[in-house]
């Protein structure tokens, strides 16, 4: 693995980042009663469709694949049909999960909230081959959501304290964690890491 | 705001009861909690909703539409006003808020608006039952949670003089004499409180005789009250110091002749009055700090002691379960030398005891063989263990699991955690499997699936041979998970959390009101019977022989059937007791009573026979020469790494060198006589899993029917948390087994898990009483010990039945070694071929490999039960230290201390089920070695 494909990482996961920290305040200039607690779902729409975009231009600029050989459209369509459709068997897979694993704590009816962020390096996943950066931040935001849920019982009375909101806010941190991690942890063992494709 | 105490800006709070029991006319305006604290004591009511702390307003407007013109209509005799608003807006925005200010200074015009309609015989009290933190929360012992303020008014004069700067502080239990005393009614008895002396003052008459003679007197009712209790309690109770008591008394009697002698001569100096009051007032505070420093004594020292052994007793557990396996522990000097030494100890001091003449303590006695075997055992373990070794080789290394069991452990010492174990237990056991099946997946002991192939991340290649796919683990999961969520269905509320629903399926049916949604539940609980039966069925037809003429095979055969119709037939008399027609009433009533026991007699007696004779095979004499086949693994693909390599080519140089061999054997003569012996790689298992059953049907009795389904959940998820569990443990034969954290942690938390969806709650309350009546519809005379059983069996069920199975843990994965080669027979086809040809298959060893390696047998056994004791011992440790640190916690009786003798109690269930389970297959491994010596007396023969 080439130093600069590191320093390529490191970039477009800091623009991850700040495309987060823009979603919490661009839209309260626009929105009125904004906030992340109280109109949380939008915040989370916002903010999966700003990552969203920030990747899919990220992906077009600084195309992780560019190696491949055959271009033809007929194999673009179908990669993207690929993609789709990898994109909502994961969808199903953490909607089942979910539903076995915060049902047990949360009532049913919420359980239709999934947090979309989960969805966005889903998507991220299969349309990009640094996988090892990929896996960190997925491992890292369910991680994140596991221990958003934790805060759940105690009688802080505190408003984040509540389904989704506290577990969204779990994946956000540890995807923002996974973001800041991925790029490190794979500088220090770029020795033992050997790709296919490099 | 879980505490429903929270309570401020009250007025003329009293006890309602008492004053509605004595034709008062109360009225009471505010939170809705009095409702159900004093159900029916007042004339009129007006309840306003509580529990949403956001909500300032509701409560209070609500008071004060009603209060002035219930004021001016004058019909009551005592009005009480309970103002929420201050307390929700402390909780809400804190002390110093705007929205506090505008609230205090509402308060203020109520209390002037209150002042200005007063009457001259009407007492205004205002009072706070707490204070507020600098945060605006409250439930602690600080002095600023603590500290309230009193306000007392009336028109009238209260005070002779004018109040002092500084006021003393006044008890909150003082006022129930006083207002007790205020409004001529008696004190209650149970009552410690001192009467404020200086409201029963006659300021008017100005005469400083006659306002001490009013104080004394009241003083001295009180004091005679309080007397009279203290004369009941310590006649019930030892607990009060003797001396301490003995001057109060005296202090009283005196304190009572000298107001008696005043009373006759009307004309004392009004000094002999006031030693009086000061004399009462001193025997009131008196008793008071008497109580106080009888009932909330704590012993530290004995605390800690007792801390301190539950954590050695843990580290024990910890350091002996890793050393067992280890190569150099032997049985003999190591446990039984010093058990003989404990045993022989606590008889030499019974002997001593009753020679002398003393009492037998049965602690002391205790205490005697604890310390008799454990003496010898550390001496012994000292000198063989050497001192060169550091004993830091024996801990566990830490793995993912210990985060599991610190998170387990810390969260015992929140009460919010306490109250939501029920939901938190079910969340810790579904992250547990999901992390078992990574491991699975990143320790690649699973066969890639064929879609997705992934890279791994730089981790340690395969240890072993892939045993199972994926998609058979992530099946697995998914079940468990589902029969988990499933079972979440069913669970009790704690009183902590209002908003909480019960699921109603816990009741009884008898409880429901509607035929059809009845029958359909009847049906579904018929059902799950039925249903636990065949999967009871199915797994032993799979697994073990149900051809077998032993009697216990046979009582399977037909007693689980009976005790399933017993079971359903008493579940419709129950249900349906009422609606029975008169003259049927009899006969279902000695129905209710007679089959229940029927039920628990056939348990009881197939648990005998499968103890007589456990040892479930089917013998088949043949002829014919044995033939052994090896067990190919089935693997696909070809070999892309080493591992495979070297996994590969070993079985096919094995499978030719069998052929060869069953070449060279056919050319000879047939052999002679064989024995073939069915299902001896699971008589283990078999005997376990037919005990469970048996013990699972008088549990199920005891609960209400629809928990029916639970047991059916709970056996299910049994099977298939063994099987994922299987699926990452490997065989290694011959060498020691090990059962691995994870396996033991997963049972004991599906243990707690079990025990909330079966409805149970660790509260007082929540116990099931019911379960004493199943089968004694009449009660039980004055016999204890049996409702005592019957109760703690309904309670304890889950710990009992997981406890039992503990020992499958270790026996599953040799269970599922069989699992291969017979799908390869399935996949082949040949089933009818195998039927024709039974005796060809060879069965691979399974559980006999156990019985090949005796030494390594007995020593997982030993080690399994010290595992499942030492993660069960860390909870019970958690929970006496949280209550005896939290010990001045607001909490602590209501939470922590029942949680911490549930725990208790169910830790001895878990052992003794422990114990059981162990000794069944004890008795299994003895009853097969005599199986097998009188197969070889009988080939000798």
């Amino acid at each position: 693995m080439k130093d600069t494909d590191i320093k390529r990482l490191l970039y477009t996961h800091l623009l991850c980042i700040f495309s987060i920290i823009l979603s919490i305040f661009i839209p309260s200039f626009f929105l009125e009663n904004f906030s992340i607690l109280e109109t949380h779902l939008t915040w989370l729409c916002i903010c999966s469709v700003f990552v969203t975009a920030v990747n899919l231009v990220l992906y077009l600029v600084v195309k992780p694949n560019a190696s491949s050989k055959r271009s033809s459209l007929s194999y673009k369509v179908a990669r993207f049909l690929k993609c789709c459709i990898y994109f909502l068997m994961s969808c199903f897979f953490f909607h089942v999960i979910f539903v076995l694993y915060g049902a047990i704590i949360f009532e049913t009816l919420q359980l239709r909230e999934i947090p979309p962020v989960i969805y966005i390096f889903v998507f991220y996943r299969v349309t990009s081959i640094w996988e090892n950066s990929l896996q960190i931040t997925t491992i890292s935001s369910f991680i994140g959501t596991w221990l958003g849920a934790f805060p759940i019982p105690l009688d802080w009375e505190r408003p984040w304290q509540v389904w989704p909101i506290s577990c969204t806010l779990g994946a956000t941190f540890g995807y923002v964690a996974g973001l800041v991690i991925s790029p490190l942890w794979i500088y220090w063992n770029r020795k033992q890491l050997t790709y296919k494709n490099n | 705001m879980l505490d429903c105490c929270a309570r401020t800006g009250e007025e003329k709070e009293t006890r309602a009861l008492h004053a509605a029991s004595a034709g008062r006319r109360v009225v009471f305006m505010g939170d809705d909690t009095w409702k159900d604290l004093f159900p029916g004591a007042f004339s009129q009511a007006f309840f306003f909703p509580s529990f949403n702390v956001r909500d300032l307003h509701t409560v209070d407007n609500g008071i004060l539409e009603h209060l002035y013109p219930t004021m001016d209509s004058g019909k009551w005799d005592m009005l009480i006003a309970h103002f929420l608003g201050v307390d929700h807006c402390g909780h809400k925005y804190g002390p110093h808020h705007p929205e506090m200010a505008k609230k205090l200074s509402q308060m203020d015009q109520v209390i002037q608006g209150l002042v200005e309609r007063l009457e001259n015989d009407t007492l205004l009290v205002v009072i706070g039952d707490h204070g507020m933190t600098m945060t605006g929360d409250h439930g602690g012992d600080s002095e600023l949670e603590i500290s309230a303020a009193l306000f007392l008014y009336s028109p009238k004069a209260l005070f002779p003089g004018a109040p002092p700067e500084e006021p003393e502080i006044v008890p909150q239990i003082s006022l129930v004499p006083t207002l007790a005393l205020l409004l001529g009614l008696p004190i209650p008895f149970g009552n410690i409180g001192e009467v404020m002396a200086e409201l029963f003052s006659e300021v008017e008459d100005a005469q400083p005789h006659s306002s001490a003679l009013a104080q004394a007197s009241a003083l001295h009712l009180n004091a005679q009250q309080v007397s009279r209790f203290l004369h009941a309690y310590s006649a019930a109770s030892q607990d009060l110091q003797i001396t301490e008591l003995h001057r109060l008394q005296n202090l009283f009697s005196n304190a009572s002749a000298d107001y008696q002698r005043l009373l006759q001569s009307p004309q004392g100096a009004e000094a002999a009055l006031q030693t009086v009051i000061t004399e009462l007032q001193q025997f009131l505070r008196g008793v008071r700090a008497l109580c106080i420093q009888s009932w909330a004594r704590f012993s530290l020292g004995r605390m800690a002691g007792g801390a301190a052994l539950m954590a050695a007793a843990c580290f024990l557990c910890l350091l002996v379960s890793q050393w067992v396996t280890s190569p150099g522990f032997c049985f003999r000097p190591f446990l039984l030398i010093p058990m003989a030494c404990g045993l022989a100890g606590t008889i030499v001091c019974a002997g001593l005891l009753t020679t002398t003449g003393l009492k037998l303590d049965p602690v002391v006695l205790g205490a005697v063989a604890a310390v008799g075997s454990l003496l010898p055992f550390l001496w012994k373990a000292w000198a063989g263990w050497g001192s060169k070794r550091p004993l830091a080789a024996l801990l566990p290394i830490p793995g993912p699991v210990l985060l599991f069991l610190l998170i387990r452990f810390a969260a015992f010492f929140s009460d919010s955690f306490v109250v939501a174990e029920a939901r938190a237990t079910p969340f810790l056991l579904g992250s547990l499997i999901l992390l078992l099946i990574a491991q699975l997946h990143w320790e690649g002991k699973l066969l890639p699936p064929k879609l997705l192939t992934m890279p791994r991340l730089c981790f340690p290649a395969s240890t072993g041979p892939p045993r199972h796919s994926g998609t058979y683990a992530l099946g697995l999961g998914v079940g468990l998970l589902l029969c988990i969520r499933l079972a979440g269905l069913f669970h009790r509320c704690p009183e902590e959390t209002p908003a909480c629903r019960s699921s109603p399926w816990l009741s009884p049916l008898a409880s429901m009101v509607g035929g059809r949604a009845k029958n359909l539940w009847y049906g579904a609980c018929v059902g799950a019977l039925v249903a636990l039966l065949a999967v009871v069925r199915l797994w032993l037809r799979r697994y073990s022989n149900l051809k077998s003429p032993e009697p216990s095979v046979l009582f399977v055969r037909w007693g689980l059937p009976l005790m399933v119709l017993g079971t359903a037939a008493y579940w419709a008399l129950a249900s349906g007791a009422d609606e029975a027609p008169p003259r049927l009433r009899a006969l279902v009533a000695g129905a209710s009573v007679v089959l229940p026991r029927a039920v628990a007699v056939l348990a009881a007696s197939g648990l005998m026979l499968l103890l007589w004779r456990p040892v479930t095979v089917l013998v088949k004499a043949t002829t014919g020469a044995p033939r052994t086949r090896t067990v190919l693994t089935p693997f696909s693909g070809p070999p892309t790494s080493q591992a495979d390599l070297d996994y590969v080519v070993p079985q096919i140089y094995r499978h030719m060198q069998e052929e060869f061999r069953g070449r060279l054997e056919r050319t000879r003569s047939r052999g002679p006589l064989t024995v073939a012996a069915y299902q001896l790689g699971s008589v283990y298992s078999a005997a376990m899993v037919t005990a469970l059953t048996l013990l699972a049907f008088p549990l199920l009795l005891l609960h209400a029917e629809r928990v029916s389904l639970v047991f059916l959940l709970l056996f299910l998820q049994s099977f298939l948390l063994l099987h994922l569990l299987a699926a990452g443990i490997p065989i290694t034969t011959p060498g020691p087994f090990t059962v691995p954290w994870q396996a033991v942690s997963a049972w004991a938390l599906m243990a707690t898990q079990t025990f909330y969806s079966m409805g149970h709650q660790p509260v007082f309350p929540a116990i099931h009483w019911h379960a004493a009546f199943v089968g004694f519809p009449e009660g039980h005379g004055s016999s204890t010990w049996l409702p005592a059983l019957l109760v703690g069996a309904n309670t304890f069920a889950s710990h009992l039945l997981f406890a039992v199975g503990c020992p499958l843990l270790l026996l599953w994965p040799f269970l599922c070694e069989s699992q291969g080669p017979r799908k390869r027979w399935q996949s082949l086809g040949n089933e009818a071929e195998a039927r024709v040809r039974p005796e060809e298959e060879e069965e691979p060893l399974m559980e006999m490999r156990l019985r090949d390696a005796p030494h390594h047998f007995n020593a997982a056994l030993l080690q399994l039960g010290l595992k499942y004791l030492f993660v069960l011992g860390i909870q019970i440790l958690a929970c006496a230290l949280a209550a005896s640190i939290l010990r001045r916690h607001l909490m602590v009786w209501k939470v922590f201390a029942p949680k911490f003798i549930f725990e208790a109690v169910g830790f001895i269930v878990s052992s003794v089920g422990l114990f059981l389970g162990i000794a069944l297959v004890m008795r299994v491994d003895g009853a097969v070695s005599s199986w097998f010596r009188q197969l070889v007396l009988a080939q000798q023969r």
